[in-house]
């Protein structure tokens, strides 16, 4: 029970959500316009990458966390093209983005940084302390520190929360997941609006992995997102496909996660079974025994315009 | 022959052609660069054996997963099932005593087992009875069966004394004998033929494939057809994974000669590519097992001699992959050229 | 019900839309042959046509979803050529689909704004939507709650969604495709009851259907449609039925099926106390030789029935067939039991389009002799009768190996009828066996199931066609919100009667 009391637990499962958080976010996107996403894993690898070595670069780990933007909005493009207009099986298609991801991010960081790996100087993204939060009891040591890119999400989850639901682009990006020929028939662009939205989904990705690679750490290795793409998308699906929904379901991955980390000293369960927990807590999240709900009525499958 | 037939050829084409400008870019020899994977994949009796040793599990777990695609079903982590196989096969071949004749069967039939409950009975029930999309569940146990086995053998009930994270070696009469003398290549690839021919079998020849593919294409008429659909997503889940897991045993006994921490699950996402680079067929499935175990056994070669990363390798397997589910393109072109003509929008409203 | 046209304050009798010689050509189909066509300001103006006539393809040429290849039209005096149906909106054409243009997951306001989004400071502004929907609900008596659901709506409801939509958008001129398929007939009358307010405020209708009697009712003109040519126009006044159906169909048409005497035997298929989800416990019998027909509007508890008598719902209650209960039978235990089905979706249910149609004859039998024996299939077998099979049913092309998608609709419900008629059934459930086929397939159909009731067999048709009904049926059951609202003789049962139980009068006696 000590467990449950350390912030350092509650601390740290908020630091490992928020990678799961921003792709799941990302997987919110893309999945409201029917796209199945399950190109998140590779665009958090190809996010990753980029930031570290256009941070190492420019030393400037803030030019890194836009080149993982814009680089999981281009692996994106690629993505959307395939399963919007030329109509792909999203999965297939996702898991060639994944393969290409994982084969490519290898390929870079081996013809780069070889056997070294990356530069052991790269910045990192700064840790912020927040005044006035830090100093709450219990939840400041929880809350109050972090590295930025916690901080962002909130911004971007609050943003993403309101166009989604408050504006016309968000009406329309819902309308195209749920039945795309009749926002066609209200002269939606139904391709355009989906191809965005895939874009905009990797874009966030892109952050996830950014957070992993210098936002925890200040480094990149291969294959570095282990899986967290994937349960990101478990997480869309637990979140019922709402942003705040699959922020808290990539909180409780989270915090499985960061379970098993803190109780390894002490319990006398092995770690790696402790490791298990997310993804059992993923399977039965999916089997809806902790909770259930409908998937927008035309995810995953492609539009046809001419038919 | 349509451009349609030869599409998986173009995809690979592609790929190559994309892998050789990216060895280019960074400052190596495209040419010495294949040069040196045709070597190393083909060069020698040593080097095609080698080949074939990976092409060995990758064909089987590309045959379990052409078999559950055909079946309607995406099971995406063949590695899970594949893993437990390995752990099955291990444990009966360290554990159990027996003469060689039964040992390697029940060996084989463990690791069947396993990989068939391992694939069916959790993502099979949560699809059947929960519609849990398989391709998550399936995704969600191989990372489970990765961490098991890393559980049986850091400090686990699997591990052999000592620190190394390892198995207990197989007991002699649980390997499988070796085909060609100094390479690791074993008789067991003369199997490989014949599960293919077997798959296509079951699959095109008898009531339960039928059934099978029936629910494949439409859950709602093979309903209407009498086909139980929960039995046929367990059954086609239970032949797939055990066909995994029959791979992970293949690799153990024939092979590792014993379990080893590093046993690789990423046979099930290169098993998908090679089963959808074959559109499911499975004397397609060999050829491009041979093709993705060339690619890996030649891509250290070429890392020694040309210098190139063998991620490359991987490069190319997503970018056939890519391809291979960007077959719409050909229907692009294809009414580019004939714009005018085609505008069928509204001729099946009538 | 019939009023005079509206005479418009300001210009009487212009001109909203005139069509010259359209003409419009599928791959091997001419689908349009020369039409012509125009349209009065507050005019309801019918566009009557079988299926397949050129009805939808004309209006998705108005709709700006297709182009013509030739033709001249012009709207409001001016030439047009819509090239999407943003075009078209533009120009004041609205469209109410047959299958409604509705997201079920958003609210009517989302709906209704969705592709004209009002913003303010760069959010969607729905109270303004909400506003003006308020204001033309009002005024074309249009009532609709703008802020539920649409999943949560009723068809008519929705229908008046759509037509909102329309307005919303400022459209003058009205597209109804279709617009009574799927109304119950309250929601016809009171379809028809607005209708005239549109055309008070000067908007003109274009109103598409096959049914030639709600056309004299709400029309002034009509425009008849035939293979793709307009074969005339007339003023509904004066318009006989027996007129427009020989217009229609090109030739004279006896809508008399024929229907020999035949001495029902025993009871072959015994239903008692049948319930499911959506269907109240039901009674039901079919005898030797009769076809006993299920009417009812669509959504009362149809496929409940159907899926409860398979096996491929659960349910409670009994169900024997030829004195053998089967109600605790699989799918396939009762196939084999000697009962068949053809099912109301034939795509997606009675046919697996991907597999060819050799093995399309097999669907239901493939497991057991002569299809196969021990466990292995005998395709030579299925071959053989296949191609024995296309020639009796004269499905066209003759090819066993033909995949069953690349075969027209009537054909595909061909190879259905043969499956199930060669599976020999003692009684065969045969749901909306001619829906969305031309005549010529819809009279074979007819043809097979009488000459299956000749044969002492027995039919139970489920049917939303009241004319298939009546011309087939020797008993007639009403299905009213899952509910049996009684049973007819062939001698009782006459449309009036059966419409009334459709509505939910409880019998006939009191019905009549």
């Amino acid at each position: 029970m000590n467990v449950l009391l350390n912030p350092e637990l509650w601390s740290s499962a908020l630091t490992l959500a928020i990678p799961i958080a921003f792709a799941a976010l990302g997987g919110v996107f893309s999945e409201r316009a029917g796209v199945v996403n399950i190109a998140l894993e590779g665009k958090m690898l190809i996010g990753a990458f980029a930031a570290v070595a256009f941070a190492s670069l420019f030393h400037s780990a803030w030019i890194g966390l836009i080149a993982a933007i814009l680089a999981g909005a281009l692996t994106a493009m690629l993505f959307a093209w395939a399963t919007v207009y030329l109509r792909a099986d999203h999965i297939i298609a996702g898991l060639a983005i994944d393969i290409l991801a994982a084969g490519l991010t290898g390929f870079l960081f081996n013809s780069i940084y070889g056997q070294m790996g990356t530069p052991s100087d790269t910045p990192s993204l700064p840790i912020w302390h927040v005044p006035l939060l830090r100093d709450i009891p219990v939840l400041g040591p929880v809350l109050g520190h972090h590295e930025a890119l916690v901080y962002l999400f909130f911004l971007v989850l609050g943003v993403s929360n309101w166009v989604l639901f408050r504006t016309p682009i968000g009406l329309r990006w819902r309308a195209v997941g749920e039945y795309p020929r009749a926002a066609d028939a209200a002269g939606v662009p139904v391709l355009r609006v989906k191809f965005w939205a895939v874009v905009a989904a990797g874009a966030v990705a892109g952050l996830g992995g950014a957070d992993l690679s210098i936002g925890i750490l200040n480094s990149f290795s291969p294959g570095m997102t282990t899986g967290r793409g994937f349960i990101a998308l478990a997480a869309v699906i637990f979140g019922a496909w709402r942003p705040w929904g699959s922020f808290l379901a990539a909180l409780l991955f989270g915090f499985a996660t960061s379970l098993s980390f803190q109780l390894q000293g002490t319990a006398a369960i092995s770690k790696n079974i402790l490791l298990m927990l997310p993804y059992i807590v993923t399977i039965l999240a999916l089997t809806g025994f902790v909770g259930r709900t409908t998937a927008p009525a035309a995810d995953g499958q492609p539009y046809d315009p001419e038919r | 022959m349509s451009a349609r037939t030869i599409w998986p050829g173009i995809a690979i084409v592609i790929a190559f052609v994309v892998g050789g400008i990216l060895t280019f870019a960074f400052g190596n020899d495209p040419i010495t660069a294949y040069r040196a994977l045709l070597s190393g994949s083909f060069g020698d009796v040593y080097s095609i054996a080698s080949t074939l040793v990976v092409t060995l599990p990758l064909a089987i777990t590309g045959i379990a997963v052409a078999f559950s695609f055909r079946s309607g079903l995406f099971n995406i982590s063949a590695g899970g099932q594949y893993w437990l196989g390995g752990i099955a096969a291990a444990w009966v071949g360290y554990a159990v005593k027996l003469p060689a004749v039964l040992h390697i069967p029940l060996a084989m039939l463990a690791a069947v087992a396993a990989g068939a409950l391992w694939g069916a009975v959790i993502p099979g029930l949560a699809k059947a009875y929960r519609g849990a999309h398989e391709v998550i569940t399936t995704l969600m146990m191989t990372y489970i069966a990765t961490d098991f086995g890393h559980y049986l053998l850091e400090g686990g009930p699997m591990q052999a004394p000592g620190y190394t994270p390892q198995s207990p070696p197989m007991q002699p009469s649980a390997i499988i004998a070796t085909l060609v003398p100094g390479t690791q290549l074993t008789w067991a690839i003369l199997l490989v033929p014949v599960i293919a021919v077997l798959a296509w079998f079951v699959l095109q020849r008898t009531s339960l494939g039928f059934s099978l593919r029936l629910a494949g294409y439409n859950l709602r008429a093979a309903r209407y057809a009498g086909v139980n659909p929960v039995a046929a997503v367990l059954t086609a889940l239970a032949i797939s994974g055990g066909l995994a897991g029959f791979a992970g045993s293949i690799q153990v006994l024939g092979v590792d000669r014993r379990l080893f921490d590093g046993f690789d699950p990423s046979y099930g996402y290169t098993a998908i590519v090679v089963a959808l680079l074959a559109r499911n067929g499975p004397f397609g499935v060999l050829l491009a097992a041979i093709l993705f175990g060339a690619l890996d056994t030649g891509a250290s070669q070429m890392q020694i001699v040309a210098n190139v990363p063998f991620n490359l390798a991987g490069v190319i397997q997503g970018i056939i992959i890519f391809f291979i589910a960007a077959e719409g393109l050909l229907r692009y072109f294809r009414r580019r050229r004939s714009a005018p003509a085609a505008e069928p929008r509204a001729a099946a409203a009538e | 019900m019939r009023e005079p046209p509206p005479t418009p304050a300001e210009r009487p009798h212009e001109t909203v839309l005139e069509v010259h010689g359209l003409t419009k050509t599928f791959p091997g189909v001419r689908a349009l042959d020369g039409v012509d066509f125009d349209l009065a300001r507050g005019e309801v103006h019918a566009i009557l046509g079988e299926n397949g006539a050129g009805k939808s393809t004309f209006m998705n040429v108005l709709y700006g979803l297709l182009r013509p290849d030739s033709g001249d039209i012009r709207l409001w005096g001016q030439p047009y050529a819509p090239a999407s149906p943003n075009d078209a909106v533009a120009a004041g054409v609205g469209m109410v689909h047959q299958h409604f243009m509705l997201i079920p997951a958003l609210t009517v306001a989302e709906n209704v704004a969705l592709g004209a989004e009002p913003r303010r400071r760069g959010a969607l502004d729905l109270e303004r939507v909400v506003a003006r929907l308020e204001e033309l609900s009002e005024a074309f008596g249009l009532e609709v709650p703008p802020r539920a659901r649409v999943a949560d709506l009723s068809v008519g409801m929705r229908q008046r969604v759509e037509i909102l939509k329309a307005f919303y958008r400022d459209a003058r001129l009205l597209i109804l495709d279709e617009p009574t398929a799927l109304l119950t007939p309250q929601e016809v009358r009171e379809l028809f009851r607005v209708i005239p307010q549109f055309t008070e405020r000067g908007v003109s209708v274009i109103f598409i259907s096959h049914k030639l009697a709600e056309v004299s009712q709400i029309a002034q003109r009509v425009t008849v449609v035939r293979r793709g040519k307009s074969v005339d126009t007339r003023p509904t006044a004066g318009a006989t039925p027996r007129e427009l159906a020989r217009l229609m169909v090109g030739r004279d048409v006896d809508l008399q099926i024929p229907h020999p005497e035949v001495e029902p035997g025993a009871a072959l298929l015994e239903v008692r106390g049948l319930r499911a989800e959506g269907l109240e416990p039901l009674d039901l019998e079919v005898r030797e030789g009769e076809i006993v027909a299920v009417a009812g509007v669509e959504g009362n508890g149809q496929e409940p029935l159907i899926g409860a008598l398979a096996g491929l719902l659960p349910a409670q209650g009994e169900v024997v067939l030829d004195g053998r209960p089967i109600h605790n039978l699989s799918v396939r235990k009762r196939v084999e039991s000697g009962l068949g089905l053809i099912p109301s979706d034939r795509q997606d249910e009675g046919l697996v389009l991907p597999l060819n149609v050799a093995e399309n004859l097999a669907l239901r039998q493939y497991y057991r002799p002569p299809f196969g024996r021990g466990g292995l299939l005998d395709l030579g077998y299925w071959l053989e009768r296949a191609t024995a099979a296309v020639e009796r049913f004269d499905v066209r092309p003759p090819a066993p190996r033909a995949k069953a998608s690349a075969l027209s609709g009537g054909n595909q419900q061909k190879v259905v009828l043969a499956r199930e008629i060669l599976g020999e059934p003692k009684v065969l459930i045969a749901s909306q066996p001619t829906r969305g086929l031309d005549i010529g397939a819809a009279e074979f159909v007819h043809q097979q199931l009488l000459e299956l009731r000749g044969h002492k067999r027995g039919v139970l048709l489920i049917s939303l066609d009241l004319d298939e009904v009546l011309g087939l049926a020797d008993r007639v059951v009403v299905l009213y919100r899952g509910r049996a609202m009684g049973e007819l003789t062939r001698a009782e049962a006459t449309r009036e009667k059966v419409g009334l139980m459709m509505l939910g009068h409880q019998d006939a006696e009191e019905a009549a």
